[in-house]
């Protein structure tokens, strides 16, 4: 096909202009200005004293661990409670009411994070539909505390961000052909050697992508740690807000915030690179 | 195991109960903040203490329904609006990159690619912080060295505007291309041998091809927009969004009028969904 040069452009410099200014100068300007520095005396120099902030307050790279090591096993968590339904939508249920459960998982996700959130904060309260209903039917005398706990806030990561990880599941399992499993049936291979030799080799691909986008909500939320969390339950992000919303320190707010674009980068990688996927695969 | 093979029964009963469990689980606090919206309490949580549209009606000292609640509706104007601009320039910009990636050959189209992905990857807080931070230091030399003071570099409607943008146009590209994949060429490749501009035959081959893409783009861009919260949070002025506003009275000064407007989302998304599904039946 002929092509004239100037279509090309007209393509080129509205997405060269989009990814310029608002994606790779942004984060230039990121990190650059996560060097700056403003002395006692009101010099400005550059110096790596953001960064010792970080490393010389046990608070702060204490949170930052916990955050990571949480944030992963939110991770699995939501890949084990979410593969038995993905499975269910896609290989066990009826075909016509497999749509319609899809659909169902997509309403929570539309209708946004705040609002999910503020339910929970009803359902887990010491005088919320739980506790009320727990006592009602007598199995408990005072209300359990499950509000402002590490519990109540993994409740809230799990469900904000579960369901992102069921749709990419679903639609890799649809792409199995099921004559594959009624082969290895036939032949005599138990539902664990189904499971572990065809299910889940097939699905990888979904787990993956389903995988790096949970843990990039978990680890980049604050909503949830914040409304949910306990005083104990410290989440890296809550951090950065301070620094930007409380503090007003934009400099050091920076270096934490290229902190956490180097460790979810890094995880994101090592998850790609384990399970030898392209970043390609997880858009789609 | 699967459809066509045959199960135990104790096998298919505890399937089907995980996944009514599961189902309770995802639907429970949408239908508690929805039951709770019609509470004639003056606490978000229970007592039920009976019937009442207070919430949604009453102007009286002591409860601020969300219908007189002036405060309230303006943020969701603004969010309205916020989502119909963000939603109408990433369809337009999403499309170009689509059309960009799946049509032409260039070098360089890898990183640009990958660049034009990333936004799924950055937590929305980094895209907020990144943004602020260079808006500003662009306005501040602006400021300085050329004495010109650009309104929309400052925290307010426009930066919120810029900083969803940047992702929102992520999405769109992903689900314009997704259908432009199944694009048949050759269509394209006719319309240029009957004498249609490049140009022309996009606009009038290419574009109507893609109309029921955009369209759900569209509404995909709306609806990410209008709940977004972690990147707004850095880069909203005076005037909040929803979400913004709704954080920070859950934060301070929650009534169940919170109940009322989630009930009104709720609504409003199962709605969408509704009608998604009629549209679906049609076809």
């Amino acid at each position: 096909m002929k092509k004239s040069k100037y279509v090309f452009y007209v393509l080129l410099v509205p997405v060269l202009l989009w990814l310029i200014t608002l994606i790779v100068l942004p984060h230039i300007e990121l990190f650059l200005s996560s060097f700056r520095f403003e002395t006692d005396e009101g010099e400005k120099i550059i110096s790596l004293a953001n960064y010792m902030a970080f490393f010389s307050d046990e608070i702060y790279w204490r949170t930052f661990l916990n955050t990571a090591v949480y944030s992963i096993s939110i991770t699995f968590l939501a890949f084990l409670v979410t593969f038995p339904v993905a499975f269910y939508i896609s290989k066990v249920v009826a075909k016509k009411y497999s749509s319609f459960l899809t659909l169902l998982l997509l309403i929570p996700i539309w209708i946004g994070e705040l609002v999910t959130i503020y339910g929970w904060m009803i359902l887990l309260g010491d005088n919320g539909v739980i506790n009320n209903f727990l006592i009602s039917i007598g199995l408990i005398d005072t209300p359990i505390e499950m509000l402002y706990t590490d519990f109540s806030m993994t409740i809230g990561l799990l469900y904000m961000s579960m369901l992102f990880m069921i749709v990419p599941i679903v639609s890799t399992l649809e792409s199995l052909d099921d004559s594959l499993i009624e082969a290895a049936s036939d032949l005599g291979a138990s539902k664990w050697t189904i499971f572990t030799k065809i299910i889940i080799p097939h699905s990888m691909p979904g787990i993956t992508s389903g995988g790096i986008i949970v843990f990039m909500l978990v680890i980049g939320d604050y909503v949830a740690p914040n409304l949910l969390g306990g005083k104990s339950s410290l989440w890296f992000t809550e951090q950065i807000y301070n620094k930007f919303l409380a503090t007003f320190n934009w400099n050091e707010g920076a270096a934490f915030g290229f902190l956490l674009l180097i460790l979810s980068s890094a995880i994101i990688w090592l998850a790609l690179r384990a399970s030898g996927q392209k970043l390609e695969r997880v858009g789609s | 195991m699967i459809r066509s093979l045959p199960n135990s029964p104790i096998y298919k009963y505890t399937f089907r109960l995980y996944i009514a469990l599961f189902y309770i689980f995802l639907v429970m606090p949408l239908v508690v903040i929805s039951v709770l919206a019609f509470n004639d309490s003056n606490f978000i949580a229970l007592p039920w203490e009976g019937f009442s549209l207070d919430w949604f009606f009453a102007d009286t000292d002591d409860r601020l329904g969300l219908f007189a609640d002036e405060d309230l509706l303006l943020s969701i104007w603004t969010s309205i609006e916020t989502a119909f601009v963000v939603a109408f320039m990433s369809s337009i910009v999403g499309t170009i990159a689509a059309l960009l990636f799946e049509e032409e050959k260039f070098r360089f189209k890898g990183l640009l690619y990958f660049l034009a992905l990333s936004p799924l990857v950055i937590p929305g807080v980094i895209l907020g912080i990144s943004i602020l931070i260079s808006s500003t230091t662009a306005g501040t030399f602006l400021d300085n060295k050329l004495g010109i003071d650009l309104e929309w570099l400052a925290p307010g409607f426009w930066l919120v505007v810029i900083g969803q943008f940047s992702f929102c146009s992520t999405y769109v590209m992903l689900l314009v291309g997704a259908r432009l994949k199944k694009f048949d060429r050759t269509l394209e490749e006719a319309a240029l041998s009957l004498r249609a501009t490049r140009l022309e035959a996009i606009r009038l081959v290419t574009i109507p091809f893609l109309k029921p893409a955009i369209i759900s783009a569209f509404v995909v861009a709306f609806l990410i927009s209008f709940s977004n919260f972690n990147t707004t949070i850095f880069l909203v002025g005076s005037d909040p969004t929803l979400p913004i506003d709704l954080y920070s009275r859950i934060k301070f000064s929650s009534t169940p009028v919170l109940n009322a407007v989630s009930f009104m989302i709720v609504l409003f998304i199962s709605l969408i969904a509704v009608i998604n599904i009629v549209m679906s039946r049609k076809k």
